[in-house]
């Protein structure tokens, strides 16, 4: 048996799964280390719930590289599940089984659960478990799978869109519940459509198209790799501002200017507005909205292939020294 | 009332095939009978014979209403067919009207529809007369189909007016019952046993307190005294009960919620009860219901079946049609009927035992594989525990249904020894049953949305056993059914042969899908 270093949970390499004639997985790669909140991005039928089921060992890869723990998510499947818990996007319950039911069940299943975690977490989550399956709402029914997941003794979580259903309230409490998660030195995989909680919990992310992992890294480093706008009151407007490298959409009006920068060299356009005497100066970061849609966003889409995807290329060589 | 129409118009379309398959089936229940009295009895003697033997049957009357002139076919029809399809019609109206009201609510599409600019009665409405015509049309090709045959039109009008009312009767407590809780099972829960009820009432009624018989709609329909000297006014008992029930379920509507009932759903347990800690505890929990409520029935069809006692000859009758059908023409004829009727119970036992096959891929097809399997609980073990309540089921069923029948039996004839005897002959079935069972396993390890396939070998089992001696069905035909390699207990002896090799094939078969399973992905 081979011995494998266990700084990564999740090892993916180049993993393909088609469906028929669908390719919903065409070599995807994805690495989640130990003890991070890793983000997991996509649109819709991009692939990420796939990916979470082959992880679990519900789909067969047709080829590449999986590993959880080390080990066959496939072959070692009820194994290796005593380690993690899923909360599925869809969480469909039996209809005359009532949430409390089920909790114990899953626990049980999963090998146990943390009893005063249990009530804990019914109370922060304000969950009726008394009511029967067919009764509660989505919110409610991603609520039990929420404290099934959250009241066992696992070292990872697998989240396939938890908050959909939850108000903004429940939310914060997920968010809460997450960070104590991480802050006992577990790791999450959180596939979500809500950038702003990705931005708030995730150390790193990983943003999938059409089955294949396009970008992936800390959000930092993410950001580095677009551009930040920016608006300044200059006394004079120097010359020669699109011609830097890296600068685009420059819209001079007067004094005020307006330019868009990629991020990795704002230093000389910073320099270059700085001999004109800055009255004022706004600098926007890149949201991760802005990353999403850069991938996505058809209007950008046709840029990515035209120049864009080049200078992004070169960035990437450049941003590691 | 805004837009009645056009939701009248969409579940007309909704329901077409439903339409199809209730009239046919129920025209058949009435016609059939007409076709089998008249083919079972020669002559008027035999027919006189027979007669006598069943209204002396306490047991019969009790299943099927007061015994009136049974010796005419359109009596024999009336008596044998007027219960039970007024039952049809019932589950019929029950489902329809479910399915339009409560149902769309619980899942809620009905909110978005009256969103719309409709008015407030308008789905309730169309549910109730989609129910209605759907009535209609049942009472008429029931009428038709007995003018078609040849029986006095007046009465066979009256027969099939009479069925119409009924299932209006049940149209309207199906939809007061679909008001007064909050979800669709427990209206189906609460709607059927109205119907059980009126069953149940007519029957005590008919054998031994007359005034029950009054308090029951079927009971209303069977006084209408068809091919007896027919009479219309307790059509309008039925008419009124009707109209008393609809104007409650419209009243109860008024004063609701959406989405509330009346009858408050009561909370549930907190905790998980100890067994529900494995596939096996939750097979059993998810099956359990099912379990009973068939075990029910069977117990119940085998002491109906048994308390025929040994003078079956008069019932069967001399003709070839009856000895094909009843005695598969071989042996004894009491054996030979009972043989029969064992097959038939284990033809019933493999409703439950296909059907319980069936739970798997239902469970998966609804999603609700995906958490489970994502726990430490392996995929074969989950499928092993619903295996385990299939045949455990299965067992219990033929068990069941074999003591039933032996018990009765033994108490109507004082045959003690036929108690082990039916519940023996009952049990040498089992391989065959599950079989069945077994090849919906099978389709469901390879191929999960084609498992309802199974029930395909249960029409032609149960084809071979009701028709293959009376249409000389090819032997390859027949040699399809599991049924027809075993020895045809008590009327052979029974032989150890195919019994093992029935088993070894259910097993196979079984493995077969459970492998399979292991290997293919989960929808």
């Amino acid at each position: 048996m081979v011995v494998v270093v266990a700084d990564d949970v999740i090892d993916v390499r180049g993993l393909v799964k088609t469906f028929g004639s669908v390719r919903a997985l065409d070599g995807l790669d994805l690495t989640i280390r130990t003890g991070e909140v890793h983000g997991f991005l996509g649109p819709n039928g991009a692939g990420k719930s796939t990916t979470i089921r082959v992880l679990l060992g519900l789909l067969r890869k047709d080829a590449g590289e999986v590993h959880l723990f080390g080990r066959d998510p496939w072959r070692d499947a009820a194994e290796l599940h005593r380690r993690l818990a899923y909360v599925p996007g869809d969480v469909n319950l039996w209809p005359n089984l009532t949430g409390g039911e089920v909790i114990d069940l899953l626990g049980r299943l999963r090998g146990g659960l943390d009893e005063r975690r249990r009530a804990d977490l019914l109370e922060r989550f304000e969950l009726d478990p008394t009511k029967k399956g067919r009764s509660y709402s989505k919110g409610n029914r991603q609520k039990v799978a929420l404290v099934a997941a959250l009241a066992s003794d696992v070292e990872l979580l697998l989240l396939d869109e938890p908050t959909s259903g939850l108000d903004p309230l429940m939310e914060s409490v997920f968010r809460g519940c997450i960070e104590e998660f991480r802050a006992d030195g577990h790791t999450v995989l959180l596939s979500s459509h809500i950038l702003a909680e990705v931005e708030h919990l995730c150390d790193r992310v990983s943003i999938i198209r059409s089955g294949r992992c396009v970008e992936s890294g800390s959000l930092a480093e993410l950001r580095h790799l677009t551009r930040t706008s920016i608006t300044a009151d200059l006394e004079s407007v120097p010359a020669g501002l699109d011609a830097l490298p890296g600068v685009h959409d420059v819209d001079i009006d007067g004094h005020r200017v307006q330019l868009q920068v990629d991020t990795a060299r704002l230093d000389p356009v910073l320099d270059a507005l700085q001999t004109g005497g800055v009255r004022s100066l706004q600098s926007q970061p890149p949201t991760l909205e802005d990353l999403f849609l850069r991938h996505y966003g058809d209007r950008i889409e046709k840029e990515v292939e035209e120049d864009v995807e080049e200078d992004v290329e070169e960035d990437k060589e450049e941003a590691v020294p | 009332m805004t837009g009645t129409l056009t939701f009248l118009r969409a579940f007309l379309r909704r329901d077409r095939w439903w339409y199809v398959w209730w009239g046919l089936g129920v025209a058949l229940l009435y016609v059939s009978q007409a076709w089998s009295v008249d083919g079972l009895y020669k002559t008027q003697a035999e027919f006189d014979k027979a007669a006598a033997a069943m209204e002396g049957n306490a047991a019969f009357i009790a299943m099927a209403g007061p015994a009136r002139a049974l010796n005419t076919t359109g009596g024999q029809v009336t008596w044998q067919a007027a219960a039970f399809g007024a039952i049809c019609a019932g589950l019929m109206s029950m489902f329809l009207i479910g399915r339009h009201t409560r149902a769309e609510e619980e899942s809620g599409r009905d909110e978005l529809l009256r969103a719309a600019p409709v008015g407030r009665y308008a789905p309730m409405t169309a549910a109730l007369l989609n129910a209605m015509i759907a009535n209609v049309v049942l009472g008429v090709v029931v009428s038709a189909s007995l003018i078609g045959y040849g029986l006095a039109s007046a009465d066979s009008i009256g027969l099939g007016a009479g069925l119409t009312l009924c299932g209006w009767f049940f149209s309207g407590t199906a939809l007061l019952a679909a008001q007064l809780t909050t979800s669709t099972r427990a209206a189906y829960g609460l709607a059927g046993s109205v119907i059980g009820l009126a069953y149940a009432l007519r029957a005590i009624g008919d054998v031994s307190a007359p005034a029950l018989s009054w308090l029951s709609p079927i009971g209303w329909y069977q006084a209408m005294h068809a091919f007896s000297g027919l009479r219309w006014w307790p059509a309008l008992l039925l008419g009124a009960g009707a109209a008393v029930a609809v104007a409650a379920g419209y009243a109860v509507f008024d004063r609701r919620d959406f989405g509330a009932g009346v009858v408050a759903t009561r909370p549930g347990p907190a905790r998980a009860a100890r067994g529900l800690q494995s596939g096996l505890g939750l097979a059993w929990r998810l099956q359990r219901p099912a379990v009973l409520a068939w075990l029910a029935g069977l117990v119940v069809s085998g002491l109906s079946f048994g308390v025929m006692g040994d003078n079956v000859g008069d019932l069967v009758g001399d003709s070839d049609f009856s000895k094909e059908m009843m005695l598969q023409g071989r042996g004894d004829i009491v054996d030979a009927f009972y043989a029969t009727l064992i097959v038939m119970l284990s033809l019933l036992a493999c409703g439950f035992a296909i059907s319980s096959a069936l739970r798997p891929p239902g469970e998966e097809g609804a999603g609700r594989l995906e958490s489970l399997l994502a726990t430490a609980l392996p995929r074969s073990r989950w499928l092993a525990g619903h295996v385990a309540i299939t045949v455990l089921g299965t067992v219990a069923m033929l068990l069941g249904s074999g003591l039933g029948l032996g018990t009765a039996y033994a108490l109507a004839t004082g045959d003690s020894g036929a108690i082990l005897r039916m519940t023996g002959a009952m049990a040498s079935y089992l391989p065959a049953v599950l079989v069945l069972s077994g090849f919906a396993r099978l389709l469901y390890g390879i191929a999960p949305r084609a498992a309802k396939v199974a029930w395909l070998l249960l029409l032609v089992a149960s084809v071979v056993l009701l028709f293959g001696e009376v249409l000389k069905l090819p032997q390859w035909f027949r040699d399809l059914s599991p049924f027809e390699h075993l020895a045809f207990v008590p009327a052979e002896s029974f032989a150890w042969g195919p019994f093992v090799v029935l088993s070894v094939l259910a097993v196979a078969l079984s493995v077969g899908g459970q492998l399979a399973f292991r290997r293919r992905d989960i929808a």
